[in-house]
């Protein structure tokens, strides 16, 4: 086909195309947006106005659903439930990890390879599966409603991405950097702690954010873990709400609004990290 | 490294020769070194062991070992041995039965539907466009939220009577409909909604391998006479295979293990129409105290997640990874 040929078959497109490319994506913009739109405003409505208009603006503005759950002690009490948890998992996942991704990234030993598979096997056990026995087991060690019921498994079932990750960043830094370190007497923890760490900052970010959302939308664990509410996280807080509260909408949805809200001021600061790390997380061997 | 390069360098890392791995070699070759490698070794490994021994491997191990007994769950081990009884029961079970179909529906959904049109929105998102990091953002965000929240503003957005879609239906003029309370419409719903909480995470994940195919290719293509289709169909789509080969393990996985969402949107309800697994087994387990034979639920589970992750490891990633694969994001715990 001749370029000119190409030229005059691509012009009309030149015009519609953008315009259809556009519509697509509004039109899935706003099937995202509905629900949480739809929440945010379902807040500020009374029970009759979701009722009798479930699609308009709030008429009049009712912001005590709101105003009633940021007053209420339980809501902030998970926030700093989840929180603590959520720091508390990426720390231990992390620290943990961090040492062992160490050792297989950087030293040779018999039956690493087999240790490493076993390790990296863990991603394939759903953690569905386990949730049961693990249940009986935090029983047995007298970890329910205690927080560290929730953070070691959490940290355990997030081994094996954070080891995989930073075994490939720690096997990218050259062995020059290793024998200068050794060269000047560093031991090697002393090279792990004083050079690899600082070196793999953005590879430990990543890590970090990953263990941090994971642990933060848990929803599964906390519920089975935590009889008391003392202990409930945001998720587990949300869903008894729910059903505390069934009959009034409103005031579940001004406490789901404000439930998400932590989560995505979290990913506005965290997005690249978090997104790096999930392609990394997909597609490192 | 991914975090310094961009995504791009993790995505084509599969087909690139590994990079330039220096053997390991012993920090001291003395010997007094060599024990205290050793120790190194172990000190560094034994917390990670740990953890992993008693928090994932032997959870499985004992959820293996109590499905082929009768126990309320009281005590740490049972004792009332009763062979493949629970399994046998299970395979008489018409909702144990249903949620194998209704999991299999939901994969092939999944495949057909959802991997698709994520993939058709990262095309989209790769064009030149105004406003498309927003986008990008935003098609995303839903996979940020925890499904609990995504399962209660859905279950109000549905409800039945006078909910906000049934209102934009009839606004729309069409008819109503049951969404969540009908047997008959409830796996459509708890699909769409699957689809809002997790196809920005798969259109993220094919976004970076599309970013990672250099232009000079699509350029040849095109100078050669290709269409968009024939681009697309002879260059795009065969380079994003590892991506889509991931993707497709990322679903099928996170499907089988779905317990948050269906739990919370409609509990499986109505009449175990939209039960999963997951949610029979959470009803035996830690409802009725059958804890052997929600065990042998769990079991089930875990072998197919296993089954169908050796065989799609051995017949269709072998070609992209040389180490293991991640469940990672399509995690649904």
């Amino acid at each position: 086909m001749s370029v000119h040929a190409r030229e005059r078959r691509t012009t009309p497109g030149r015009v519609l195309r953008p315009i259809a490319l556009h519509t697509i994506v509004v039109i899935i913009g706003v099937f995202i947006l509905v629900p949480i739109v739809y929440g945010i405003l379902g807040g500020f409505k009374d029970n009759q106005q979701l009722a009798n208009n479930p699609i308009g603006l709030p008429a009049p503005w009712v912001p005590e659903n709101y105003t009633n759950v940021l007053a209420s002690s339980d809501f902030w009490r998970q926030v700093f439930n989840s929180s603590l948890i959520a720091l508390t998992t990426a720390f231990i996942t992390v620290a943990v990890s961090a040492l062992a991704a160490f050792v297989f990234a950087r030293f040779a030993f018999r039956g690493r390879e087999l240790l490493f598979t076993v390790f990296a096997a863990g991603l394939m056990f759903p953690f569905a599966v386990a949730i049961l026995p693990l249940f009986i087991i935090l029983r047995f060690f007298g970890l329910l409603n205690n927080p560290l019921g929730v953070i070691l498994p959490q940290a355990a079932f997030g081994l094996a991405l954070t080891i995989i990750i930073l075994r490939s960043f720690f096997r990218s830094i050259p062995h020059e950097v290793e024998e200068a370190a050794i060269l000047d007497g560093c031991t090697p923890f002393g090279f792990f702690w004083r050079i690899l760490l600082p070196m793999a900052r953005p590879a430990l970010a990543t890590v970090s954010v990953l263990a941090v959302v994971n642990s933060w939308n848990n929803f599964f664990l906390p519920l089975v873990v935590f009889n008391d509410k003392d202990w409930w996280t945001l998720p587990v807080g949300v869903q008894q709400f729910t059903g505390q509260y069934s009959a009034d909408t409103a005031k579940i949805l001004a406490y789901v609004v404000l439930a998400m809200i932590p989560a995505l001021a979290f990913y506005s600061v965290a997005e690249r990290q978090l997104i790096g790390g999930l392609t990394a997380g997909a597609t490192k061997g | 490294m991914k975090t310094t390069k961009g995504p791009e360098s993790a995505v084509t890392a599969s087909p690139v020769p590994r990079r330039l791995i220096p053997p390991p070699q012993p920090h001291r070759p003395k010997s007094r070194g060599k024990a205290r490698k050793r120790i190194t070794i172990i000190l560094f490994l034994l917390p990670g062991v740990l953890l992993f021994s008693f928090l994932v491997l032997a959870p499985i191990l004992l959820a293996m070992y109590s499905s082929v007994f009768k126990w309320n769950g009281f005590g740490l081990l049972p004792k009332n041995f009763v062979g493949l009884d629970n399994f046998t029961r299970l395979f008489d079970n018409e909702i144990f039965l249903g949620d194998l179909r209704r999991g299999a529906l939901l994969i092939v959904l999944g495949l057909v539907v959802q991997l698709p049109l994520a993939l058709a929105i990262a095309l989209l998102l790769n064009q030149k466009m105004k406003l498309r990091a927003l986008y990008r953002l935003l098609f995303f965000m839903p996979y940020v939220l925890s499904e609990v929240i995504a399962a209660v503003l859905f279950s109000m957005l549905l409800s039945p009577e006078r909910g906000f879609a049934n209102e934009v239906l009839g606004f729309l003029g069409l008819g109503e409909s049951s969404f969540l309370s009908e047997p008959d419409t409830v796996m459509t719903s708890l699909f769409v909604v699957i689809t809002w909480k997790y196809f920005g995470f798969y259109m993220i994940l094919y976004l970076a391998g599309r970013q990672s195919i250099p232009k000079e290719l699509t350029e040849a293509a095109q100078i050669d006479g290709c269409g968009p289709w024939h681009v697309f169909r002879y260059v795009t789509l065969p380079l994003l295979g590892p991506t889509i080969r991931i993707t497709v393990f990322l679903s099928v996985i996170g499907t089988i293990q779905l317990f948050d969402l269906v739990y919370v949107l409609t509990g499986g309800g109505p009449v175990h129409a939209s039960e999963t697994l997951g949610v029979t087994m959470y009803d035996f387990g830690f409802k009725r105290f059958q804890v052997g034979y929600a065990s042998a639920i769990s079991v089930v589970m875990f072998a197919l997640s296993l089954v169908f992750a050796i065989g799609y490891q051995r017949f269709v990633l072998r070609r992209d990874l040389d180490g293991a694969t991640t469940t990672m994001g399509g995690g649904r715990r």
